[in-house]
């Protein structure tokens, strides 16, 4: 436990541009230890919120209502392997990618692969329902939870789904996966592990024009080839990368698109033949394939380590996340760069261009307020932009605190009163994750953000 | 006036006198075990859907929403008064195919999606019974199984968002129309086999699918049922990619033969109607047909099938429609049957080889089929109606629900006549997150106004 002002202070940030600061941070060994705190957080009326390694990106595990911060940094262990029937169980505390390597050698995997893999945790995983890269063909973590160990906010400890994931009744997984953590915390998991295809192939195709790689996407996306993951770089971001990892990403090029297949040899052969021909049709000046794993891993480095490459060019950079649908691609892209030059930013672009999440990075330093404040409007004009195409405020990062106020773009009155019921049926205090999801205006009284909280908002 | 006069009065007010159907005639046509309703009810738009529920919700009257009415019978409910005929709420209200993405209202039936996104070359993975008169509403509150689900998954997978009058007759939403989304909770996945009981579902959004460039299917029969149990289960462990993948006994082979001969879909041809059979399904381009056809052949060698053959394009199709429409057929198999559908975590050969010798020991005639992703299907049937088979019905279901449980698994009672469905627990018995699911149904339906006794635990 850490109640010190300067040991709480790391526990003020995540991944995102948000700050809060909890009274009191918690390191539970067992569920029990969960509910035990749990349940006298309830008796003083303080607010819980519970965090995985802090990755997230929408401040999801922020203390927005101060009280007490349950880490599951020490609930890591791998439970049960079932390797047979491709299921593993798991705290919540438990690194994605370290599962994935515990199911290596039967040939198996954990398919979520955000870029935070090597640090983020499966109880965060679930919480935001998180994606990555391979989100494209294999679907979001929801996809791959069968089932749940809850505590409730009165600490009550209840099991939902069922390990073959198909029982009858009310999808509670589906509720609760992706629910940021305003309905439960997670003390357990019980995870599908998916076969490691046979074949894979990563090819990366090289433009001179972003305009011909986002209608590449889009010719490959109509023509019905689903690729394993499909990620675009731009010319301004790759060329950070490049300097910071060497990954092979050429510096005078204007858009990259990283393309993986995957699955049988024979369909692998002929995906990436047809890939290959879209690309060139779309003036590509270049289609190359990794010949073996290590110069594949490299690829994958500089994409996974890219917004760590960008780091180095500002002091800190704003990581957008927003959805369109895929034939609105090209038309995305150029009303990004237009918005930038008008707040007076370059937005760079490094994204899930397959299914049309996009990643607009905007670029700043927190010690200029006023720069500060335009990066903030920069990037809630891109957001409506991806409502006015038809899209969605996020695909894979949450709501969390940094797009709850944006919420009413996409939902109407009706929709928040039955998500104001479903959260109350469950967290009827808003004692759990307080501030989160729903805007703080939308009525109700729904946040009831503790007043001996911690001072909220935004960085700076 | 009598109450039903009355009522009819109120709600031709609300959608006009050639919307509601009090006629004896058409109540029966939407009965449920035997309750037929006091009111049918075929709104033109979705704000009809909410001025009746918003009444039904005032006057406290159980509305039940219906789309073609096959499959009306999964849970029969405890009230009845309004059925809503979704029918008239049909249109395909967009559709990208450039995304892969479609959204539909309600009422459409499932082939004239079908149509549509095949002009495309596209298609919605929702292979489920009774599918040349379901609607999609009904496909996805029905939670029916899809043949294809081995490959592409249930709804749950490819729905990507849904809109809906919550209990209080307001219109809802949740997810949005494109392919990745975590925005805001997703409510529209508790709506999917929810049968009705939280919502009235008027908006439907997928991601569609290519057509592969072949389909094609692989029979294999053996007179013994280990034989049949080991090559099924290494087909399981090969890692190829099979739509469908089922394996079933010789009764159930049988029937099957009979639905394809009496449904037009012309003899399948298999050679043997008393063997167990084997049947996967897989497509692709060329190269990939080729090797899962030559793989299931040196493992179907090395199993030393009775026979075996790979059916070409047209048989392929017959097989397939016939086993999407297993459940149909089942239920229709004799004048009385119960109809299982059993879920395992893990279906291994010894759990197929124990249920197979409990059945040899039932006085009723049976059926199995253990179809893709741990999902059997078992049927009983029976001629007679007297009291002694009856009583046998009822034993044998609760019998194989009890082995079920005891694994962990669970058994849902699919079809049965009216009065098992009465007896016995249509869902199984209760699980520890059933008071989670009650505060579920009381945020959506704070009336209890939606379907209400049709779902698991009496919800």
């Amino acid at each position: 436990m850490l109640s010190q002002k300067e040991d709480l202070m790391l526990y003020e940030f995540d991944g995102s541009v948000e700050k809060a600061r909890p009274e009191v941070v918690v390191f539970p060994l067992s569920t029990k230890h969960v509910s035990g705190i749990v349940k006298l957080a309830a008796k003083y009326q303080t607010p819980v919120v519970g965090r995985g390694a802090g990755t997230g990106l929408s401040g999801g595990a922020l203390a927005r209502g101060g009280g007490v911060m349950i880490v599951f940094a020490r609930m890591n262990r791998i439970l049960e392997m079932d390797l047979e029937n491709r299921r593993a169980v798991v705290q919540p505390g438990v690194v994605n990618l370290d599962l994935t390597r515990a199911a290596e050698k039967a040939g198996l995997y954990f398919a979520p692969d955000p870029s935070s893999q090597k640090s983020c945790t499966i109880g965060g995983n679930v919480a935001e329902n998180s994606g990555g890269p391979h989100t494209l063909a294999y679907g979001l973590t929801v996809n791959h939870v069968a089932a749940l160990e809850l505590v409730l906010p009165d600490g009550e400890i209840v099991r939902v789904g069922s390990r073959h994931g198909d029982s009858p009744g009310y999808d509670l997984c589906g509720l609760f996966v992706g629910s940021e953590g305003t309905l439960a915390l997670v003390t357990e998991i019980t995870v599908k592990l998916s076969r490691k295809a046979e074949a894979v192939k990563t090819l990366l195709a090289i433009f001179d024009a972003v305009g011909d790689a986002s209608r590449t996407v889009v010719e490959m996306t109509a023509s019905g080839i689903t690729p394993a993951a499909c990620e675009m770089l731009d010319g301004w971001t790759l060329r950070a990368v490049e300097d910071y990892i060497h990954a092979g990403f050429p510096r005078d090029s204007a858009a990259v698109l990283l393309i993986e297949v995957e699955g049988l040899r024979e369909a692998v052969e002929s995906q990436a033949a047809a890939i290959g021909e879209i690309c060139k049709a779309n003036h590509a000046r270049d289609v190359r394939t990794a010949r073996d794993n290590s110069e594949r891993d490299l690829l994958w480095k500089g994409r996974r380590n890219a917004f760590g490459a960008l780091g180095r060019l500002a002091p800190s950079n704003y990581v957008l996340d927003g959805v369109i649908p895929r034939s609105k691609l090209p038309e995305a892209l150029e009303q990004i760069h237009a918005i930038g030059k008008k707040h007076g930013f370059q937005i760079g672009n490094i994204f899930h261009a397959g299914d049309g999440n996009l990643h607009p990075i905007v670029l700043y330093d927190p010690r200029d307020t006023e720069q500060f404040k335009r990066a903030i409007a920069a990037a809630e004009e891109i957001i409506r932009m991806c409502v006015a195409l038809g899209g969605a405020l996020t695909g894979e990062h949450g709501v969390g605190m940094e797009k709850n106020e944006l919420m009413p773009l996409l939902f109407s009155d009706a929709d928040f009163d039955l998500m104001r019921r479903i959260h109350d049926a469950f967290n009827p205090d808003s004692s759990l994750n307080p501030g989160k999801i729903f805007p703080l205006s939308k009525g109700c009284g729904e946040i009831r953000v503790r007043k001996s909280g911690q001072a909220t908002g935004a960085r700076p | 006036m009598s109450s039903i006069a009355n009522l009819s009065g109120q709600l031709e007010k609300l959608v006009g006198s050639d919307r509601v159907h009090t006629s004896e005639a058409v109540r029966k046509g939407f009965a449920i075990a035997g309750r037929a309703p006091m009111a049918v009810l075929k709104p033109r738009a979705v704000e009809e859907v909410g001025e009746i529920v918003s009444f039904a919700a005032a006057e406290k009257l159980a509305v039940v929403a219906c789309g073609s009415r096959s499959k009306l019978e999964l849970g029969p409910p405890q009230r009845y008064d309004l059925a809503l005929d979704m029918t008239g709420l049909c249109q395909i209200a967009h559709y990208d195919p450039g995304d892969l993405t479609v959204g539909v209202d309600a009422g459409l039936p499932l082939k004239e999606l079908s149509m549509a996104l095949a002009e495309k070359n596209q298609f919605l993975p929702l292979a489920v019974p009774c599918s040349s008169t379901s609607t999609v509403g009904g496909a996805i509150a029905s939670g029916i199984d899809s043949t294809l689900r081995q490959q592409y998954g249930t709804s749950r997978d490819f729905l990507i968002g849904a809109e809906f009058v919550d209990g209080t007759g307001k219109q809802c939403k949740s997810g949005g129309r494109v392919v990745k989304n975590v925005t805001g909770y997703d409510l529209h996945k508790l709506l999917i086999g929810s049968l009705g009981t939280l919502g009235v579902i008027t908006r439907l959004n997928f991601r569609t699918f290519p057509h592969p460039e072949s389909r094609g299917a692989y029979i294999a029969t053996f007179p013994e049922m280990e034989a049949a149990l080991n090559f099924h289960d290494s087909l399981l462990k090969s890692g190829l990619p099979f739509s469908n993948l089922e394996l079933f006994d010789p009764q159930f082979s049988a029937l099957l033969a009979g639905y394809s001969n009496q449904a037009g879909g012309g003899n399948l041809g298999s050679p043997g109607k008393n063997a167990w059979h084997v049947f996967a399904s897989f497509e692709g381009i060329a190269g990939v047909m080729e090797r899962i056809q030559r793989e299931l052949q040196e493992r179907c060698d090395r199993a030393q099938a009775a026979h075996n053959e790979t059916l070409d394009a047209r048989n392929s199709q017959q097989w397939s429609d016939a086993l999407r429409e297993s459940f149909d057929w089942l239920r229709s198999a004799a004048v009385n049957v119960a109809l299982l559908r059993i879920v395992l975590p893990q279906w291994a050969p010894g759990d197929v080889a124990e249920l197979h010798q409990a059945l040899k020991q039932s006085p009723l005639r049976s059926a199995f089929a253990l179809r893709a992703c741990n999902v059997a299907y078992l049927a009983f049937r029976s001629e007679g109606e007297d009291a002694q088979t009856n009583g046998a019905m009822g034993r044998c279901v609760s019998d194989v629900r009890a082995r079920v449980e005891a694994k962990k698994g669970n058994a849902t009672l699919l079809h049965s006549p009216a009065w098992l469905k009465d007896r016995i627990n249509v869902w199984g018995t209760k699980r520890a997150d059933f008071p989670l699911m009650q505060r579920v149904k009381q945020a959506f339906d704070p009336h209890n106004i939606f379907a209400p006794g049709r779902f698991v635990g009496g919800i």
